[in-house]
This record gives C-alpha cells, sequence and structure tokens, in this order.
C-alpha cells in the first residue's frame, strides 16, 4: 500500500529493497523492540490530503482575531517588513539546507553568516558577532554564562528596568547553578544608579542593562561600563536593533557584550517566533563566545572562502566544557535580518528610527493632553514611553482589545506600585489617523 | 563573490520608508546619539536580489541534492507547511499575555495546546511544554525539570551527576553542565549499545538523570532499554530521552512506555520543518506526571468552558526558557505535517525511514567497514578505515561525494567510530536516488584504491576548493569591519 506522496516507494521497489536486504517484511527490521515494548496504536487522527490540511490551519488561523492595530512591544515589535525578505529566504536554497559543516557547498549560508555577523558589529559597535542565538531572552542568558566564565565570579547583577521576560530566563537558566542574581528596582522608569552603585563590587561578575529599557526609556551607559570595569567586571546591555540606527552603540558606551532580539529585523510576529537572538562583544572575548561563528579564509587556490571557525568552543567538539550547550542556532531568521538591514541599509535604519520616535512623540503629546493621563518618565524615549493613568492600566487594556486595539503593556504583573501604568509603543507602523482615533478611545474610556 | 558590502555604493537605497505624517520631535542630546550612522549596506533592491539569489545558487539542500545528513533528519519538507505558517505571521505574542487577552488567540493557544496533545500520543508522556526553542534548548529544559524534580524531594545536594553513554550527542553533555550537573561517560560495548556491566557499576543515587538517544547515534536500538529504566528509577534518577533519532520509531515504540520521564522531539528533523541552514528548530518537551508541576510557564491550558488560558504563577515551574511561546511558526509547519500525515503516514515515515536505511547499509556493506553489522533503525554508520589503509579518509570521500552532486553524510560523528561515516537517507527518498548514491559511494570505495589523489582534490565542481580552516581559526576575521 503506498498513499503517500511523501514515502515514493512503489510495492515492488519495498519487495526489491527486502531481498536486497535479506528479510521478508519491513515489520522484520523492528525486531530489535522487544514485543513487550511495543507501542499501541497512536490515538492521533487519520490523514488528510494536503488541501484538507491547510483549510484546516485557516481555520485555526481564523479563530485569532484579525487585524489589531498594534501599541505593544516587550521585546516583539510590528515594523515593515520588504517583500524581498520573504522571496529571498524563501529559496529553498537557503531553507532547506542545514548547518554548513561542508564548506563547499554551503557558501550561500556561510557568506551571508558573515555578513549577518558585519552587520550586527557594525550596528553595535562591537568586535566579534556569532552566528545568532535563538531569541532576545536566550541571548541575556548566553552573555551572563559568559561573563561568568569569563571573571571566574559568580554574581550578575541586574537592573529591573531589563525586559521581565528576559529576566525570567536568565533566573531559569541559572536557577541551579551556584549563581546569586541581584535585581535593582528601577525609579521613574529608569535605571537606579545609586542603588546599582551599592551593589557593584569585586564579586560581581557582570552588570546587566537595557537601551531602551522596558518602559521605553533611553540611557547611556558609559559611566557604568566604567564602574564596572575599575572593578573587575563586565558590562551586558540588551539593545533594541532597530533604535540603533540613531543611538549611542553599545560599542561607543565601552559595552563589552551587547544582546538582543532580532525579530524587528525583517521576522514576522508569528505569536512569539521563531526570531533570533544577537549577541556581539569585543574582540578579547571571541574564545568565550557561545554558538557558531563564521570565519573568512582562503582555500587551496588563495580563493576568499568561508567556513565555521573556532568550533572547539562547542559541544560536538568539547561536550560538557563547551562554552554553551547550543547547537542549532536561527540561521535562517538571521538571513532575514540581514536582508532587513542590508535593503533599508546605512541612512534607511537611521530614517526608520528618527521615523518610529517622531511617531511616538506625537502619540506621547497626544495621550499626554488627556486629563489625567501623565508620562512616568523624565528622560527621552524612543518608539515606546509609559504612561500612568487615572484608573487601573489592566481594566482599559482589556477594554480596548474588544476595539481591535492592543493598547499597551501593563505594567502590574512586572512591577509593584505601577497598576496604572502602561507602556505604549509606536512604530512607523501607526499613522496620524490611527494614532488620533487611539487617543480619543483611550479619552472616552478614561471618562467612563 | 563579493560581500554585499563591496557592492555597496554611498546613497543607494533598497527601500522606501513609509512618509512621515507627523511633526518631527525635538533632538535628542548628543550623548544619547551614535556618533556616525551604522556601516551598512547600501543597495539597490535588484543589487540586494540578485546578491543573495547568487549566494543561495552556492548552497547544497534538500530542494537540489540527496542529503543524506545522519543525526539530522534531512527529509523533504513539504511546501504546504510553509504556506501554513504564513498565516500566523500578523499575531503579536503579547496579546494573549495582555489582561483578557486569552480570548483573542484561541486559534494559536489552540494549537499549541493541540500539539502538545498529539504528541505527547507520539512519545507516551503525559504533557509537553512547547516553549523550548530548539533540540538543545529542549534538553536544558528537560534537565532543568530533573533538577527542579530532585530539589523539590530535598534532594538538590545529594543528586550530583547525570550519565550518558559515550556515543551520546555532544548537546547531552553540554546541557547537562548548564543545570549544574557533573558528567559520567559509559562508554559503548562491542554490541553497540551502552555497556550494560558499567552503566550498572556507573549508577548510584547520587545520579539525577540517565540521558539516552535510543535508536543511538549509531542507528541501533537499545533491547535493554527497559532494563536500564529500571536500575535508573532504583537509584531514584530520572531517564532522559533525546528525540534526535525519533523519526525510527513513530507508532512502533512510546518512549514513555519504557521507561523514559523526559523527551525532548526536533520539529525540524522528525516532523518535517525545514532547517534553515542552521535554524529556527524547535524542541518542545514532554514529561511523565511527576514533572508536571515544574513545566515552564506560561502554561497552556483548556478551560472548563472549552477555552485555552494562559497559567502563570505556579509556585514549582523552572520558570520560562524563551520569551514567548516557542518557535510557533516551526510548530505551526509540525503541527500541519502531523495531522497531514496522520496515525498511518507517521508509522510509515518511520517503517520507510529504517527501510531506506538498511537497504543503503546492505548495498554498501561489501565496500565499507560497517563496525557495528546488525539491523539498524533509521541510520547507518560505516567507518572509512579499509580506504584508511590506501591513505583516503572519510573526509575525502565526503569531498567527493560534493563534486557528484550529493551532500556528504554526517562524518566523524559518532567519536567512537573512527573515521566514520554516518548515513540517515529519511523516508522521502527514492530508491532511484538512493541507488545512484550507492554507485557513487562503491565509486569512491574503487577509486581510494586505484586512484586516492582524486580524492585528495575534491571537490573541483565547486565555486571553492578546499579551505584553510586553521588559517581561519588563527586570523579571527569574523567580520568585516567598515
Amino acid at each position: 500500500m503506498n498513499d503517500s506522496h511523501y514515502c515514493p516507494h512503489t510495492p515492488e521497489e519495498i519487495s526489491e529493497m527486502l531481498a536486497a536486504i535479506g528479510v521478508s517484511s519491513v515489520e522484520e527490521l523492528f525486531a530489535p523492540i522487544p514485543a513487550e515494548l511495543r507501542a499501541k496504536p497512536l490515538t492521533i487522527p487519520a490523514g488528510m490530503s494536503e488541501f484538507e490540511t491547510f483549510a484546516r490551519m485557516q481555520a485555526i488561523a481564523g479563530e485569532n482575531t484579525q487585524g489589531m492595530t498594534n501599541y505593544i512591544g516587550g521585546g516583539f515589535y510590528d515594523h515593515i517588513i520588504p517583500s524581498a525578505i520573504d522571496h529571498l529566504s524563501g529559496r529553498a536554497e537557503f531553507y532547506t539546507a542545514y548547518t554548513p559543516y561542508q564548506p563547499e557547498c554551503s557558501q550561500g549560508t556561510l557568506q551571508a553568516l558573515f555578513e549577518y555577523q558585519t552587520a550586527i558589529c557594525r550596528l553595535t559597535g562591537l568586535g566579534v558577532s556569532n552566528a545568532s542565538l535563538y531569541d532576545g531572552g536566550t541571548a541575556c542568558a548566553e552573555a551572563a554564562m559568559m561573563a561568568l566564565r569569563v571573571t571566574g565570579r559568580n554574581k550578575i547583577v541586574v537592573d529591573a528596568s531589563v525586559n521581565p521576560f528576559s529576566r525570567q530566563v536568565l533566573k531559569t537558566y541559572l536557577f541551579n547553578l551556584d549563581v546569586e542574581i541581584v535585581e535593582i528596582a528601577p525609579v521613574n522608569g529608569a535605571l537606579d544608579r545609586a542603588g546599582l552603585a551599592a551593589v557593584l563590587d569585586e564579586t560581581v561578575a557582570a552588570l546587566l542593562v537595557q537601551n531602551p529599557n522596558f518602559f521605553g526609556t533611553i540611557d547611556d551607559f558609559t559611566d557604568l561600563a566604567q564602574q564596572v570595569h575599575t572593578l573587575g567586571g563586565l558590562l551586558i546591555a540588551s539593545v533594541y536593533p532597530v533604535s540603533l540606527g540613531i543611538l549611542k552603540s553599545p560599542g561607543e558606551m565601552g559595552v563589552d557584550i551587547a544582546v538582543g532580539d532580532g525579530q524587528s529585523l525583517g521576522n514576522p510576529l508569528s505569536f512569539g517566533g521563531p526570531s533570533f537572538g544577537f549577541i556581539a562583544a569585543k574582540k578579547s572575548l571571541i574564545r568565550n563566545m557561545p554558538g557558531r561563528i563564521v570565519g573568512e579564509t582562503v582555500d587551496r587556490n588563495g580563493k576568499r572562502g568561508f567556513v565555521l571557525t573556532l568550533q572547539a568552543r562547542e559541544q560536538h567538539i568539547k561536550r560538557h566544557k563547551a562554552t554553551s550547550n547550543i547547537c542549532s542556532n536561527q540561521g535562517l531568521c538571521a538571513l532575514r535580518g540581514l536582508i532587513f538591514l542590508s535593503l533599508v541599509g546605512k541612512q534607511g535604519l537611521a530614517d526608520m528610527a528618527v521615523l518610529n520616535r517622531d511617531k511616538a512623540e506625537y502619540a506621547k503629546a497626544r495621550l499626554a493632553a488627556i486629563p489625567g493621563v501623565k508620562v512616568l518618565q523624565s528622560a527621552p524615549t524612543f518608539n515606546e514611553f509609559t504612561i500612568s493613568l487615572p484608573k487601573p492600566a489592566a481594566a482599559l487594556v482589556e477594554g480596548m482589545l474588544k476595539e481591535g486595539i492592543t493598547a499597551g503593556v501593563p505594567l502590574c504583573d512586572f512591577y509593584e506600585g505601577l497598576e496604572n501604568a502602561l507602556v505604549v509603543t509606536v512604530t512607523e507602523k501607526r499613522s496620524k489617523k490611527e494614532i488620533d482615533h487611539f487617543a480619543t478611545l483611550l479619552e472616552a474610556a478614561l471618562c467612563n | 563573490m563579493q560581500l554585499i558590502y563591496e557592492k555597496s555604493i554611498p546613497g543607494r537605497r533598497g527601500v522606501k520608508l513609509p512618509a512621515s505624517d507627523v511633526p518631527s520631535a525635538a533632538a535628542l542630546p548628543a550623548h544619547l546619539l551614535r556618533a556616525e550612522t551604522a556601516g551598512l549596506a547600501e543597495v539597490s533592491e535588484l543589487d540586494l536580489v540578485r546578491h543573495f539569489t547568487n549566494l543561495s545558487r552556492r548552497n547544497f539542500s534538500v530542494d537540489t541534492n540527496f542529503y543524506p545528513l545522519g543525526s539530522c533528519t534531512m527529509k523533504y519538507n513539504a511546501k504546504v507547511l510553509e504556506n501554513s505558517a504564513a498565516l500566523f505571521a500578523p499575531f503579536h505574542p503579547m496579546t494573549a499575555l495582555l489582561p483578557g487577552g486569552e480570548e483573542f488567540c484561541q486559534g494559536t493557544l489552540g494549537m499549541l495546546h493541540d500539539l502538545g496533545l498529539l504528541l505527547a500520543d507520539i512519545t507516551g508522556m503525559d504533557e509537553v511544554t512547547t516553549q523550548p526553542l530548539a533540540g538543545a534548548h529542549g534538553e536544558m529544559t528537560g534537565i532543568l525539570l530533573v533538577a527542579a524534580y530532585h530539589a523539590a524531594r530535598g534532594n538538590k545536594a545529594k543528586k550530583k551527576y547525570v550519565v550518558v553513554p559515550d556515543s551520546s550527542h555532544g548537546t547531552n553533555p553540554a546541557s547537562a553542565a548548564i543545570a549544574g550537573y557533573e558528567i559520567i561517560t559509559v562508554p559503548t560495548a562491542p554490541y553497540g549499545d551502552m555497556d550494560l556491566e558499567l552503566f550498572k557499576k556507573a549508577m548510584t543515587d547520587e545520579v539525577a538523570a540517565v540521558m539516552m538517544t535510543c535508536p543511538n547515534t549509531l542507528g541501533l536500538f537499545n533491547p535493554h532499554i527497559k532494563e536500564i529504566s529500571d536500575i535508573a528509577h532504583s537509584h531514584d534518577a530520572l531517564m532522559y530521552y533525546d528525540g534526535a533519532n525519533l523519526n525510527a520509531i513513530m507508532g512502533k515504540v512510546k518512549p514513555g512506555d519504557v521507561g523514559f520521564d523526559v523527551i525532548h522531539v526536533n520539529l525540524h528533523k522528525t516532523f518535517g520543518t525545514p532547517h534553515g541552514g542552521g535554524g529556527p528548530g524547535s524542541g518542545p518537551v514532554g514529561v511523565k506526571k511527576a514533572l508536571i508541576p515544574f513545566l515552564p510557564q506560561p502554561r497552556i491550558i483548556k478551560d472548563g468552558q472549552g477555552l485555552f488560558q494562559l497559567e502563570s504563577k505556579r509556585p514549582g515551574s523552572i520558570g520560562r526558557t524563551a520569551n514567548f511561546f516557542g518557535n510557533f511558526g516551526v510548530m505551526a509547519k509540525a503541527y500541519a505535517y502531523i495531522i497531514m500525515l496522520g496515525r498511518e503516514g507517521l508509522v510509515r515515515a518511520s517503517e520507510q525511514a529504517v527501510l531506506n536505511a538498511n537497504y543503503i547499509k546492505e548495498r554498501l556493506k561489501p565496500y565499507y567497514d560497517l563496525p557495528y553489522d546488525m539491523t539498524c533503525m533509521h541510520e547507518c554508520v560505516f567507518s572509512a578505515s579499509k580506504q584508511l589503509a590506501h591513505g583516503v579518509h572519510a573526509i575525502d570521500i565526503a569531498k567527493f561525494l560534493i563534486d557528484r552532486g550529493y551532500h556528504p553524510p554526517t562524518v566523524y560523528f559518532p567519536m567512537i567510530v573512527k573515521e566514520a561515516i554516518m548515513i540517515e537517507p529519511t523516508e522521502t527518498e527514492s530508491k532511484g536516488t538512493m541507488d545512484a548514491f550507492i554507485e557513487v559511494m562503491i565509486e569512491a570505495a574503487q577509486m581510494a584504491e586505484t586512484n586516492p589523489q582524486a580524492l585528495h582534490d575534491a571537490p573541483l565542481t565547486m565555486p571553492i576548493s578546499r579551505l584553510d580552516e586553521t588559517k581561519a581559526a588563527r586570523e579571527q576575521n569574523v567580520c568585516c569591519m567598515a
């Protein structure tokens, strides 16, 4: 019997193959599995055609509310995705290949990853980038573990205005290790320098900060880098890549390791993934980097080519002494990130960052003009800002969902005493008309 | 080929941004701004499309070449899976995490929940979390669950070790190390499985878990697996199943039935989602009942009204392993794959994967040394030791295959086989494709005797010849600075 086009053999071919093997049935090949261990039949439903499968998937997608207007971020951002990205990353030579273990027949992936690493280095102002990690949160955890290895210390200090999900991931990664995580609460949506100074000492492996932070506040960490370095520790900064179109780069601040989530660079929201995490560091830290790294070299004829390099750091060689357990990366998503950055380009990324900030500043002024609404932070913001409402944000957000608007991320689940605070995100995709409509609805909701 | 940066012309642009319809904001203070714009490429859309299209042509891929890369399950990726995942592109994950937000995400939450049930059936587990982002991430999650289980029973200090066979994937010990465990490695016996007597000696009450791949990386199913599980459990150690080789056994044996307590599955291997040149993968983790309280959160549950809700405040949970719900797009593809193949299709996939591997094994056995000569499951591992007598290494045979249009099998893994050549054809390859591959492998074996230099010179048909890896590692040119 053969009714599946994904298993191509005809009954005759199967007979020929069984004869070549010297068995009489396929079942005989499963003889190594003791009879008493054999499974009861699967209970999952019978299969279906491709047409029916796609219809089922359409029905599932249809059970989500369509066409929401987004004012939410929290690590994933609703940005433009130029059409060329889907077409190029949709080339099967890219997406049906695997890890470029054989460089001669994988130069497409390898050169693209080298170009990706270059883009990340230039964006962050640092000397080495790997070929991508899983996401922004796991990149924070990998950076922290890297700092533990580099310094031989066992304490990480975290500014609590770093994305709460990323902080939770960090805690999960480290919970069974002998590592102390100290969190310092932010003040008015900004990092508490005095609070940090009080806990930074010569036992701290790294300080983890974020720019812009979860409240949307922009900072310059140059002073913190100096402070941490004096104590022999490292500074890790999580950054939002689109903001680096204009904001001071981690390298310029003296940051040792920069990480972030690359979703905003040409990857769809896709209910949370796949995206990619990026990690870049000072060149001197290269041997402690996790994950794959592509390097330039030459072939036997002196021609330039690219290979996976410094593999002695990795799990398939070093096993339990590896710099990380990571094996796969998010190659295709990183490729999308590279294509996005190359298409938008040098001036385009700066223009896009300015456009994001202009839209957000317009929205900020419109919302702050509503009676009872105040902007929480006094410091500058990028494309997210925090407002404090005259009533709890959670109920308001729930009400706005019914209007087809995700009004922002309420901070009540993440920070004590901020029940009325709402983080609002405005990207280049939001029009003035949409923002005006949002402000009108918000005002009406607050008057009720 | 030039780098995209070498094709840049200052002032050229590839995309037009939406025009601004709002006033310009006041400038930011200078100390917050970068001194110079980042040195990204400056190319037109056509420049860029041509660049990446031509780059793509420098890759072998499943759609262009037979790709029998052992341990990676490079099966054909059905096109409908791509179309299916694209349906979910617009959904922001944060929507589900807003107050009352689940109601607006019933499709996506429901699909994740259902995928968990399907995987639980296939693996014999009681509950599945879809959060882990790849196989190794699933391993780490699984071992953290083991750690949480022992800690909850007051045994955190007592449990110090994780036992792995020496044939295991490198990710196994590396993942266990992140969870704070020391590693005990048990050698492989001449019969191809972990040495049972040495395993018994290694087991003490200080062992937290035993991590096994079954079938193992030699492609062999361990007939003593139940006995191993029983011994582990007698020491209060949990059994971890590395699902990398699940493609061999769907519907034939369920890891949960033979004593495994935790499993990760690689959706990008067994469940037909593409490998993306190195990712994204997806590594859901299934557990037995005793471990459910520790699963990552948010956990997706179905309430009394049949609505899918997020449960985020369980005290025992290990917390988040990823920022959102896992690689949703990959899971949408795997879900479509499973419902399309259905129970019979999955079983047939495993049967024909095993048939294909045994066919290649038998056909090549006269030409290559087969260190563990027995019925294999989904992959077979040869050694190039016969060819080594003529100075030809596994890598030379690999490079020769490239010239003939085949992606090489995995070479030099598992490490316990000298000059290993690990072949995993998968179920989606036709007999004709395999026959042609077998002929080329036979030709390589003959050339090793008659003209070894030709193998050393390969490949000759690619854009580049063999690369100087030492130079790459020494010079560390890992980016092109502006």
